[in-house]
């Protein structure tokens, strides 16, 4: 007897000439929690997308108990027992708990029967659920413990589980391993994605690593360490950095007194009294789990929202609260948003241009009114030159870039314009980890020339890594802050999970 | 099994080619309109397309005609550009005409180079003017600018109506609806003698070249470009994006002033009631199958223009009524949007089976 559930063999796909999934194949045995691991870009969602229904592979097979399987749509999944977890909630944000939960399913059934179902499954794995509660009321966790019985209500024999915890606080992130491991108790099967390294080692069995588009090995879990799987998922050892506080001066570049702002919208964040001080060449990090107030605050910052802000903001103590984006700009404040394509950058302009998106003060980028285009351009090879962008030339659209390279042309463009403060938000969101690691070099090497940055970011590792200061930011309230060097991570867990004092 | 699949990046050179595909698509549904209607389609389309322009007095005409649409057409570009859906030009081209139109009649029997200078910015003050008012309700109570401007092109037809049939009436025009006619300083030089082609066509020409530069060469046109594409950065940018509306209206309503006081004082040479064919409504069509682009916008006008000659040969020689023109410009937009789904979709024709 064949001991796997589900046999990928030899799966392929090409996206527009890039090859998201080379000849992926692996096994996953009945009732255990397999591990996909891999960075951003590796090929993971590809491949479980295929699994799922959602793409065609462009060849390979995919046996479920030993008989082969070809889904062309969710919906097939579903009835063959496949059940998925999306990263991003696909919830409609303004209905009830039950109104989801009834949307997602292929039966048509009253919501008494369904409130019958739910209570079995609710207490079968402690997944307590308010049907009546509108989504935008919960918390991430809660958003998720739907999304997990919107899956269950269908009797799935396999949960695919992408990314779950990257919402999590880590006290959630437990809650959710209790009940995957109830799951399997009952006999489920759980394919979970990750790039989270202590997640593999802790809560699953085996794991299948990823690296662009190919399978490195399949191997279990308990012989791994943390140092071993990294390896393998990386391929090469990213230099780690040590925290050097030796950069920073006495002089406070930017300050905010007791900003508060208050926006009577149930799906923003109201700021509360947040307070920081920034020195010159410091690196200051805001941690904190998505949609605490992180891209509220943002806005604040960069000028794109404000009004009705109380509170002061100064830039070397001069008050700034009011200043438009233009006007901070001229101080030589620098931005790098969250967004790339649409914000930070616009897809359908090639790099010269974008250059022009950011023109800072004593820019030769044009006189009178008038662009003067060598100029831009080679400021545009110069970016792509020194921040290693991997395009090429200048004249490239930036929607023909990878998310790692167009936001190592984005932060570039802002570094080049020699910003007293740069303000970033995610610097290293969807990029792949070679990127990632220059991004961050790229970042401090800004902070010992005397610029002082602003990081807001959810991944907590990226923070450790680079800043010299901590602070969470939970339900738009912002903490004091922590040194980088003596932090105590529980505590910032703790914190991260809204309890701030 | 023929399926829609999106391309991933759009195609450039379906971009350019969507529009002449939008007008072949015309001729061909024209051909067949002309079929069921009893004619001989390549008769019809001859007469309809080619004909009005086999000489040079039509050819002349077709200028006189593409004139106004290139103009407005240019100047609407700057609104469009920017997402901002000014479709009022017929009113703007008619503040125009009465500003302008108003000098012409209060110095008709004077004689003097600096009329028809005065007259032309009249013109454009008065076409930018009306066009601040959908721009100041938008950026102080956004507004709609789609209702605001499109409602005050019908109060500034209803102003010219009142004015042709009230004050400004000709004393000595036995009560029609018409001013007294502006004096030979007032007028449109022509180009070539015996022809209607005038020198609005090179005014046309030299605000196309200044918009053209405009767009490829300046910061203004960055900014509009990127306010266009994407309202996110160029907030991000810092661009003062009540600045960007006041210029781009205040642009396109000047230039419909232009075409408005280009029609007065050069074919028609008095106000009255039917001072343009719908000239600022066709603009929109004008501007869309140009995609934007002053070398398009030049080579759509000259396309529409014909089918305003068109209309006018099939009603002479065809007894088809002339709105039929209106048919075809219809259709064109309607193919061009049609055809843009290419743009960013490719057609695929599969076999069935497996994936």
């Amino acid at each position: 007897m064949n001991p796997y559930l589900i046999r990928i063999e030899n799966i392929s796909k090409n996206y527009s000439g890039v090859l998201a999934n080379n000849n992926v194949s692996f096994n996953i045995r009945k009732g255990k929690i397999h591990a996909l691991l891999g960075e951003n870009g590796a090929g993971k969602s590809t491949i479980v997308k295929i699994l799922y229904g959602l793409i065609a592979p462009d060849k390979g097979d995919i046996f479920l108990n030993n008989t082969k399987i070809v889904f062309k749509t969710p919906s097939e999944a579903k009835l063959q027992g496949i059940g998925m977890v999306f990263q991003h909630f696909s919830l409609f944000e303004s209905l009830t708990v039950s109104e989801n939960l009834i949307l997602g399913i292929e039966e048509k059934i009253s919501f008494d029967q369904l409130k019958n179902k739910v209570k079995v499954i609710s207490e079968k794995y402690d997944l307590s659920l308010n049907l009546d509660s509108p989504i935008n009321n919960l918390s991430a966790g809660e958003k998720q413990s739907v999304e997990i019985v919107r899956a269950l209500l269908q009797e799935p024999e396999i949960l695919i589980m992408d990314e779950p915890t990257s919402v999590l606080t880590p006290i959630e992130a437990e809650v959710l391993f209790s009940t995957l491991k109830k799951l399997i108790k009952e006999g489920k099967t759980i394919l979970y994605i990750t790039h989270k390294l202590e997640e593999v080692i802790k809560n699953c069995e085996e794991v299948t690593i990823m690296r662009n588009g190919n399978v490195i090995t399949t191997c279990a879990a308990s012989g791994e360490t943390k140092e071993s799987l990294a390896l393998k998922m990386l391929g090469y050892k990213v230099n780690s950095q040590i925290t050097d506080y030796s950069s920073i001066s006495e002089e406070l570049l930017i300050s905010a007194k007791n900003l508060n702002k208050k926006f009577n919208d149930p799906f923003l964040t109201d700021l509360n009294n947040i307070s920081f001080d920034v020195y010159k060449g410091e690196i200051f990090g805001i941690a904190g789990v998505a949609g605490n107030g992180q891209r509220e605050l943002m806005e604040l910052l960069t000028g794109e929202n404000i009004g009705k802000v109380d509170g002061k903001l100064t830039f070397k103590n001069k008050e700034i609260t009011n200043f438009t984006t233009k006007q901070r700009r001229d101080l030589g404040i620098g931005f790098v948003p969250e967004d790339r394509l649409g914000h930070s950058a616009i897809p359908e302009l090639s790099l010269s241009e974008n250059i022009l998106l950011s023109n800072f003060p004593n820019n030769n980028f044009s006189k009178f009114g008038i662009l003067n285009f060598k100029e831009i351009e080679l400021q545009a090879k110069n970016v792509i030159k020194e921040f290693n962008v991997k395009a090429p030339n200048q004249e490239t659209f930036a929607m023909n870039l990878s998310g790692g390279n167009l936001q190592k042309f984005v932060i570039g463009r802002e570094i080049k314009s020699n910003p007293q403060i740069l303000i970033v938000f995610q610097p290293t969101w969807g990029v792949d980890a070679g990127a990632e690691s220059f991004i961050k070099e790229s970042l401090i090497k800004l902070s010992k020339e005397g610029t002082s940055l602003i990081i807001i970011s959810q991944d907590l590792d990226e923070l450790i890594e680079i800043t010299h200061k901590i602070s969470v930011i939970s339900k738009g309230s912002l903490s004091k802050h922590f040194k980088t060097r003596s932090l105590d991570i529980k505590k910032l867990g703790i914190m991260m999970g809204g309890v701030i004092d | 099994m023929i399926k829609i699949v999106p391309r991933g990046n759009s195609s450039k050179s379906m971009f350019i080619f969507a529009p002449f595909l939008s007008v072949i698509f015309t001729l061909i549904t024209a051909s067949i309109i002309f079929f069921i209607m009893g004619y001989n389609p390549i008769e019809a389309i001859i007469i309809f397309f080619y004909s009005p322009i086999s000489n040079l007095y039509g050819i002349s005409e077709l200028l006189v005609k593409a004139t106004p649409l290139c103009l407005i057409a240019i100047g609407l570009s700057f609104c469009f550009k920017n997402n901002l859906y000014n479709i009022g030009a017929e009113g703007q081209l008619t503040m125009g005409a009465i500003f302008g139109g108003g000098i012409g009649i209060y110095f008709y029997d004077v004689s003097s180079f600096l009329i028809l200078p005065a007259m032309i910015i009249a013109g454009a003050i008065g076409g930018a003017l009306w066009a601040m008012i959908p721009a100041i309700l938008k950026t102080k109570f956004n507004t709609n600018e789609i209702l605001t401007s499109l409602m005050l092109a019908y109060v500034a037809l209803l102003i010219l109506d009142y004015l042709v049939v009230g004050p400004w009436r000709d004393p000595e025009g036995f009560n029609f609806p018409k001013t007294r006619g502006f004096g030979e300083s007032g007028r449109m030089p022509v180009l070539y003698q015996g022809l209607r082609v005038h020198f609005g066509l090179i005014i046309t020409l030299i605000l196309v070249f200044i918009s053209y530069f405009i767009y490829s060469k300046t910061i203004f046109g960055y900014q509009l470009k990127v306010s266009g594409y994407s309202p996110r950065a160029a907030k991000f940018a810092g661009y003062n994006k009540n600045y960007l509306i006041f210029s781009a209206f205040a642009i396109s309503g000047a230039f419909a002033g232009i075409a408005g006081i280009g029609e007065v004082s050069g074919p028609i040479g008095l106000l009255y009631r039917d001072i343009s064919p719908n000239y600022g409504f066709t603009a929109i069509i004008v501007c869309f199958l140009g995609r934007l682009d002053p070398l398009g916008i030049i080579l759509a006008s000259l396309v529409i223009a014909l089918t305003y000659l068109g209309a006018e040969d099939a009603q002479l020689f065809l007894r088809i009524p002339a709105a039929v023109g209106f048919v075809f410009q219809g259709l064109v937009l309607f193919f061009l949007l049609g055809t843009d789904l290419l743009v960013n979709f490719k057609i695929k024709v599969k076999e069935k089976h497996g994936y």
